[in-house]
């Protein structure tokens, strides 16, 4: 799903506000949740996850075509931290496109006879 | 460190957008609510300016309790992760973001 398509759920589903008005509250929280990041706080949002700014120092990295030596500055990145609520129902969640594995806890359950009244 | 609530996010649809306390709380939450579902399917969440929610599938493994050393396997599991939009990079670096970049980048 793309913000985009967000906004377009969000306003079929509250006919009183148009698109325009829902395009500018979606890019509100977006641009709010950044805004904080920049000022170098935190955002919790109970349930769904917690925004953060971690701090990676300066490092000697390296160009990987040449292997030459290059000084890469010390800088911050924004991190996303699933809450718990989040992360249980993305770990039961239905099984994605991706999905190889064999659902778990399928053993036969002791399948009684179907009643015929 | 301070830190941001719903409580303010709704603030901020309310002071900026005009919506009701109430009505901008709701919608806030019906955001999430949304965002959650989708996720919850195992879809990603792309917001374009901001980074992409997506839900990788990792095999199982074995791991160890760091305390006792006793080996432990860890189940085959879905987690979520973020990856930040360039543009949401350069803010937090205070940099300009880089020019079109929506933040769809790969």
């Amino acid at each position: 799903m793309t913000k985009s398509e967000l906004i377009g759920e969000l306003s079929a589903a509250n006919a009183h506000l148009s698109n325009r008005d829902v395009e500018i509250i979606v890019g509100t929280i977006f641009s709010e949740i950044t805004a904080a990041l920049a000022r170098g706080e935190r955002v919790e949002l109970r349930g769904f996850g917690a925004f953060t700014v971690k701090r990676r120092d300066a490092r000697t990295g390296r160009n990987p075509r040449t292997g030459e030596a290059v000084p890469v500055d010390e800088k911050a990145v924004p991190f996303f931290k699933a809450g718990k609520e989040l992360r249980e129902r993305v770990n039961k969640g239905k099984p994605s496109r991706s999905a190889k594995t064999a659902p778990v806890n399928t053993a036969p359950v002791n399948t009684a006879p179907v009643k015929t009244a | 460190m301070n830190t941001v609530t719903r409580a303010h996010l709704a603030e901020t649809i309310f002071t900026q957008v005009g919506l009701s306390r109430n009505e901008s709380a709701e919608l806030l939450e019906t955001v999430l609510t949304r965002m959650s579902a989708v996720l919850e399917n195992g879809e990603s969440v792309k917001i374009s300016g901001f980074g992409t929610f997506s839900v990788r599938q990792k095999g199982r493994r074995i791991g160890r309790n760091p305390k006792t050393g006793v080996e432990v396997p860890i189940l085959p599991r879905r987690v979520l992760v973020f990856r930040p939009s360039q543009v949401l990079k350069a803010h937090v670096n205070h940099m300009t973001p880089p020019i079109g970049d929506d933040g769809d980048d790969e």
